[in-house]
């Protein structure tokens, strides 16, 4: 029982890492219809963004960490006029695979500049953690399901209690009503892609010192997330964070009981089973196309 | 488009060669090429490249016709790679197996894992399967990393057998060759199959597909599995080629190499296939200097795939094709068929689709609220009613795109309430759609072709001649029989909906559903279309048309069906129906 409230904590901290990019998958999804398959390369940019700046060069943590996210937003303005923007009429395949390239690109780009080494990132925190009562409380787990809870409450006031939300929502729910209304849909776009850039990041900065700053985390992450938006529902905010939760809690177990190394193959399995008996996820998706 | 278009049209007409005399050049041409790899002395090191390009290449074949034919992704081909290669490698050493039955049981496991893949996935959206397919390929590099007991783990597999028959590296290649070219007739030729076109149907336009009368998700798994089972055939000649492997050369990264060779060469075609692979195996070999940094290499794959995607979407391949298309001989002629038939079934009563309670709810919203509908054979019956009455939407029912909330739908003594599209217009629906859906990268007979390929076309067999002849029958019958070859982009709107016409009609259906025929039509073309309407039901082919155009609908239908809010508001005779104060009221408001 001991050990099962220790990984349940365990599953809900990686769950929410998964969470985190997971809702970057989605808010790009609704704004152009598109996965983005280099999602999982924001966060392993900016843990390195992070070990460049904290580790190489010395600098206080929250210094890194702003200019951590700041590097995010610069990275996710020239994916989108890199990548996406001037495919944007095409249809769904080249642009799925155009993300694919660029996500290759950012990850063998960091291998070629940092080598195959993976690093190591310290916590935010000095101390390790508290115990309380049979369970291990690691700091880092502390802040990352703190700083999820944070986001997802202003994910919520952003899009519901701000113009800038819903003008976003309009365009991801009808682009050409949304021009016609004078909202700038590229801005619109331009919005998403640095935000979600930024929200992939911070899981990356976050999960760091759980994990080691490696070239695989990203791609390691993307899957995890990917699999929670399914788990959840496509295009589901509530679907993607619920869907990350669960599969951490999922994965942490399975490793536990079941097997280390394949622990990677849950979320896979998981997937599977979701995509053969419940491909709308939990929350559901709206799948039909008009004739 | 008058009566006179419809009499056989002299066309001259090429003999038509066998198909095998016709495709003499090519056999004629490989085996010069596979004498050649068997007698020319070449070098270990350029004898490893050209085993290496020979084997991707099979793989990247693979992917022609899962991306290029059927618009589906696949980012496992190198998981599928070393399904084949572990097969050969662990059976013809750990269990001393034949290599022949190796080679077998690589591709038949291939082929199983690409159909149970495909089978779970397929029917969802693209994205989905690239994100499982990524997911596949990260699982088998696992196994492959971990099952040390069976794949020998990171140290791989060395001291793999080859056949008998091909002991040296020299004759091994020729048998490669050989296989490659065999390959290559295969893909080069299937485009022009009953299941390439089914698959170039399901790439342009899955909606028309299903509505054609092609099952879209059997086209697409059968399409993901060849892939599957050219990566196991590609990997099993590369282990007995390298009689080494590893899991590093089966890993995502090689995944990504198979597919920018892909797209490098043209995804549309084994040329660009092959054209692809032998670039990205050789300029690799010129740059070797960028392999020192581990990482760069694969960082300009990524990048040429941004830019590939960007500036030359159909490859090198598609490039050279369209630069040289001046040059090449017109597309082939066909002889015009006779004059078009309809024979529609007739197998129930008086009654050909008989809706009784028919009701779409899209959560809360009524859309189609307890219509009955009554279609007598042989007649034209129009449905009518304001914007947004739900007129589509009992189309879309009807033609299975939605699920009925409730009701039945009866056609031709057949309940078709249930089944999915496809298999609605085996049972002998044909309908068009009211925003053209044609097959957009095919000629208007390829288009038509695949309407007469419909599953149950009573009226012909399954032969190409009869095929092209009858959807050229379809073609002249609209009036379009002399531009049967040209692309659906050079038709003007007015005669793309004739040919999503010709195209229903070639199928030989038993009711023909028109949605909003008349629109965006101008004033002598919905003349034409009233000609064209006649002339149909002369042949005894009941139609059910759905349009705004009331002096169309007036002259052209005998009787209405009108709705309104979902609901039926009036149905009868059309002059009397027309007069009925409802109707009046629905069109023109209440004072």
């Amino acid at each position: 029982m001991d050990l099962a409230l220790q990984l349940l904590f365990t599953g809900i901290g990686i769950g929410a890492v998964y969470a985190l990019v997971a809702l970057g998958f989605v808010l790009i999804f609704r704004a152009t219809n598109v996965v983005n398959f280099a999602q999982g390369e924001f966060s392993m940019v900016a843990a390195y963004l992070m070990v460049v700046f904290a580790v190489d060069l010395g600098w206080p943590y929250w210094v890194s960490f702003l200019c951590a996210l700041a590097g995010m937003a610069l990275l996710g303005a020239i994916f989108n006029l890199g990548v996406y923007y001037p495919l944007r009429h095409r249809t769904f395949l080249p642009v799925i695979i155009a993300t694919i390239g660029a996500s290759i690109l950012m990850a063998n780009s960091v291998l070629a500049i940092y080598g195959p080494q993976p690093q190591v990132l310290e916590g935010w925190f000095e101390t390790p953690g508290i115990q309380l009562g049979p369970v291990y409380l690691d700091s880092q787990y502390l802040l990352i399901i703190a700083v999820t809870c944070v986001l997802v409450a202003f994910n919520y006031w952003f899009f519901e209690h701000t113009m800038v939300g819903k003008k976003l929502q309009a365009t991801s729910q009808d682009k050409e009503m949304a021009s016609l209304l004078g909202i700038s849909v590229s801005t619109m776009i331009m919005i998403t892609f640095i935000y979600s850039a930024v929200l992939g990041g911070l899981a990356g900065i976050l999960v760091a010192p759980i994990l080691f700053v490696s070239i695989q985390m990203g791609s390691t992450i993307a899957l995890k997330a990917f699999a929670a938006t399914i788990i959840g529902g496509f295009g589901d905010v509530t679907g993607a964070i619920i869907g990350g939760l669960s599969l951490g809690i999922i994965e942490t177990f399975g490793a536990a009981y079941i097997s280390v190394p394949y622990k990677d193959a849950f979320a896979f399995l998981v997937l599977v089973l979701f995509l053969v008996f419940r491909p709308q996820g939990i929350f559901g998706e709206r799948v039909a196309e008009k004739a | 488009m008058s009566a006179s278009d419809n009499m056989p049209i002299a066309v001259i007409t090429p003999r038509a060669k066998p198909l095998l005399l016709r495709h003499l050049p090519y056999f004629i041409g490989a085996a010069i090429v596979v004498a050649l790899a068997a007698t020319m002395s070449f070098d270990g090191y350029i004898l490893n490249i050209l085993m290496q390009a020979t084997t991707f290449a099979i793989a990247v074949f693979g992917l022609s016709v899962v991306l290029g034919l059927c618009g589906q992704i696949n980012l496992a081909q190198a998981a599928f790679f070393g399904f084949g290669a572990y097969a050969v490698g662990i059976g013809t050493t750990d269990f001393q197996m034949s290599y022949w039955l190796c080679l077998l049981a690589g591709c038949v496991m291939a082929l199983v894992a690409g159909a149970i893949l495909g089978a779970s996935t397929l029917r969802l959206g693209g994205h989905y399967l690239a994100m499982v397919t990524i997911s596949f390929q990260q699982i088998v590099t696992l196994v492959m990393i971990n099952a040390i007991w069976l794949t020998h783990g990171p140290d791989g597999v060395g001291k793999i057998g080859r056949p008998a028959l091909f002991q040296t590296q020299q004759s091994y290649l020729a048998f490669c060759v050989a296989t490659l070219a065999l390959i290559g007739y295969f893909v080069w030729h299937l485009p022009d199959t009953r299941l390439g076109r089914a698959m170039r149907a399901v790439r342009d336009n899955e909606l028309a597909a299903g509505v054609a009368g092609i099952d879209v998700f059997r086209t697409k798994v059968y399409a993901f599995a060849i892939c599957a089972v050219l990566g196991g055939l590609g990997g099993g000649l590369f282990a007995g080629g390298f009689a080494y492997i590893s899991p590093d050369q089966f890993s995502f990264a090689e995944s990504i190499v198979f597919l920018t060779m892909s797209l490098l060469g043209g995804v549309a075609s084994p040329i660009g296939s092959a054209i692809g692979t032998g670039l990205l195996i050789l300029i690799p070999e010129w740059l070797r200097f960028l392999k020192s940094v581990p990482g760069l290499y694969l960082a300009i794959y990524g990048l040429s795939v941004i830019l590939i995607i960007r500036f030359m979407p159909d490859g090198i391949w598609g490039f050279v094709n369209v630069a040289t298309q001046r040059w090449r001989a017109k597309a082939r002629v066909h002889a015009a068929g006779p004059p078009l038939q309809l024979a529609p079934g007739k197998v129930g009563g008086e009654i050909v689709l008989e809706v009784t309670g028919l009701s779409k709810y899209f959560g809360g919203l009524k859309a189609v609220d307890n219509v009955d509908i009554a279609v007598r054979r042989g007649g034209v019956h129009a449905l009518i009613g304001p914007n947004g009455s739900g007129k589509t939407t009992t189309l879309n029912v009807l033609s299975g795109l939605y699920h009925a909330t409730a009701g039945k739908v009866m056609l031709d003594g057949t309940d078709i309430t249930d089944m999915q599209p496809h298999l609605r217009t085996a049972a002998g629906l044909g309908r068009t759609f009211q925003n053209i859906r044609l097959f957009r990268s095919m000629t208007a007979l390829e288009n038509v072709v695949i309407g007469a390929e419909r599953p149950g076309n009573a009226l012909v067999d399954t032969s190409e001649d009869a095929l092209t002849q009858r959807a050229m029958s379809a073609l002249a019958f609209v009036g379009l029989g002399l531009r049967a070859n040209e692309l659906i982009s050079c038709f003007s709107y007015g005669h793309q909906r004739l040919i999503e016409i010709a195209r229903a009609l070639a199928a030989n259906p038993t009711l023909l559903l028109l949605d909003e025929p008349a629109a965006g039509l101008n004033s002598s073309e919905k003349l034409e279309l009233h000609e064209l309407l006649k002339r149909i039901a002369a042949q005894g082919l009941t139609i059910l048309i759905i349009d705004h155009d009331m002096t169309l609908v007036s002259e052209a239908a005998q009787h209405i069906t009108v709705l309104n809010f979902g609901r039926r508001i009036a149905d009868g005779e059309s002059m009397a129906v027309l007069r009925h104060p409802d109707v009046v009221s629905a069109y023109l408001g209440t004072e």
